[in-house]
């Protein structure tokens, strides 16, 4: 009779167990995809930014056109990328050509001191921010949820149940934290 | 982090409920007094009381602050950058945006109140905005947004409006006293009576209770939380370097605040003053909660 008590004991336990991690890990989850859709809508943003951007730089040097090719390419194919890796290729590529439109920018004293131009480039830097602020939040996701699902016990419950590490959003180091601007 | 929500959590029942037990108590010795004896009354209604106050300070007690500080909120158009830096913190916390305030001062300095990360506001003062730049300013705002995340807000906004209405009767009674409140150099000493006895008596009581409360404000929002938030900000921007600065350009300005009062001091970045320069009155010693900036100041230093 006790032994079937104890057996029933660790079985009710068992099973509590396996809900509970199994809940935590779906919300941990969530997380995860929570925080990358913030950085999707920052992304986004900053999608929107770019042909003001040329456009208004252009006014002024209108014979740097090989630059603003190249930054509408990458901002094409960043639109069409999949996956976490594909994606932070193609952002690195806007963000260094973005990054020299803007030393472009410093030759042209009149374009500097427009009101179009200061706006814009507040909008780019906040912009560049908060991308960076979102994919530091989301990596931190990742992590916690990466460490979830690869640690005993609950990596047995991860896996019986379809739960995956996830990618990191990667960045090139010299891309990191310091926005393109210097004048605020 | 959750510790600290957890502690926060309950520091703000035990508040409210040392509040009810104060009120009740006195409650029953004013009933006692007047209603010969009848101390139940008192009680009833110290009760009904105690129960207004704490809902009213949780629901409404960041509007309150706000109001008592003279904010304004902000739109983006106005304040483009500040509203970007709120947003971009936020965003690191893992929290949504709070409502972003300007407090008319040129102190720089900033706080943060609400009930929870969805109900939060942030000020900052105008001579802040003037004084930081964009890092600097991400520091302030990283720290603010570690009280948000922490539920240091529910704490220190309830302690400011519970608290806060004790504090402002002990410090009118304070004045009263000191400018001739017990009546005898105007000579109309007669007509008083009683009622001015019980308040001389009443005043002196809160007089006396006046440090107790300094202690409750002390326990509530010990100097920890603020290392710690420092400590969270810098975790959030990643930049120590922004708010050490932040801090250090704070420790030179002017620190005269018109808005400054004991019932929110504890709110703020660091600690406001009524009074230029170092020197602070009696009463804001007494309540003073902040550790010293050049010790905060350090300690970013070496992160």
């Amino acid at each position: 009779m006790l032994a079937l008590w104890i057996l029933l004991g660790v079985v009710v336990l068992l099973a509590l167990f396996v809900v509970l991690s199994f809940n935590r890990l779906v919300r941990t989850r969530n997380r995860v995809d929570n925080a990358w859709s913030q950085i999707d809508v920052q992304l986004r943003r900053r999608y929107d930014l770019i042909p003001n951007l040329v456009e208004t730089v252009k006014g002024y040097a209108a014979h740097e056109r090989e630059l603003f090719e190249e930054i509408t390419r990458a901002r094409a194919q960043a639109e069409r990328a999949s996956g976490v890796q594909d994606q932070a290729q193609a952002e690195n590529d806007i963000t260094a050509g973005l990054r020299r439109l803007i030393a472009v920018a410093e030759n042209y004293p009149d374009l500097k001191a427009s009101q179009n131009f200061l706006a814009l480039q507040e909008e780019l830097t906040a912009t560049e921010s908060k991308i960076a602020f979102a994919r530091q939040f989301y990596n931190d996701q990742v992590a916690i949820l990466n460490t979830k699902v690869q640690s005993f016990p609950t990596n047995i419950i991860a896996s019986l149940t379809g739960f995956r590490p996830r990618e990191f959003f990667e960045i090139e180091e010299t891309a990191a934290r310091g926005p393109v601007t210097s004048s605020f | 982090m959750y510790e600290e929500i957890a502690r926060n959590k309950r520091r703000t029942v035990v508040l409210v409920i040392v509040n009810l037990l104060l009120l009740v108590a006195v409650g029953y010795v004013l009933a006692y007094v007047f209603a010969n004896g009848n101390g139940i009354v008192g009680i009833v209604i110290a009760v009904v009381v105690a129960a207004v106050m704490s809902f009213a300070s949780y629901r409404y007690g960041d509007r309150m602050v706000l109001a008592s500080t003279r904010a304004r909120e902000v739109t983006p158009q106005d304040e483009p950058r500040l509203h970007n830096v709120v947003e971009g913190i936020a965003i690191a916390a893992g929290v949504p945006k709070p409502r972003v305030y300007v407090v008319p001062e040129q102190a720089p300095n900033a706080f943060a109140t609400g009930r929870d990360p969805e109900h939060s506001s942030i000020a900052v003062t105008r001579g802040l905005l003037d004084a930081m730049n964009r890092v600097e300013l991400e520091g302030v705002i990283a720290h603010e947004m570690s009280h948000v995340v922490d539920r240091d807000i529910l704490l220190g906004t309830i302690v400011a409006t519970l608290v806060g209405a004790i504090v402002l009767v002990a410090e009118f009674m304070l004045r009263w006293f000191w400018w001739g409140g017990f009546g005898g150099r105007r000579g109309n000493d007669q007509s008083g009576g009683p009622a001015a006895a019980i308040i001389a008596i009443a005043g002196i009581a809160l007089l006396l209770l006046a440090p107790l409360v300094g202690q409750i404000i002390k326990f509530a929002v010990s100097r920890r939380r603020e290392y710690l938030a420092d400590a969270q900000g810098a975790m959030l921007t990643r930049y120590p370097p922004g708010l050490a600065s932040a801090l250090k350009k704070i420790a030179v300005a002017p620190h005269g605040m018109r808005s400054a009062n004991n019932a929110t001091a504890h709110l703020w970045l660091d600690q406001p003053s009524r009074i230029e320069g170092d020197r602070m009155s009696f009463m804001e010693k007494l309540f003073s909660t902040h550790p010293p900036i050049q010790d905060r100041i350090r300690i970013l230093e070496e992160m």
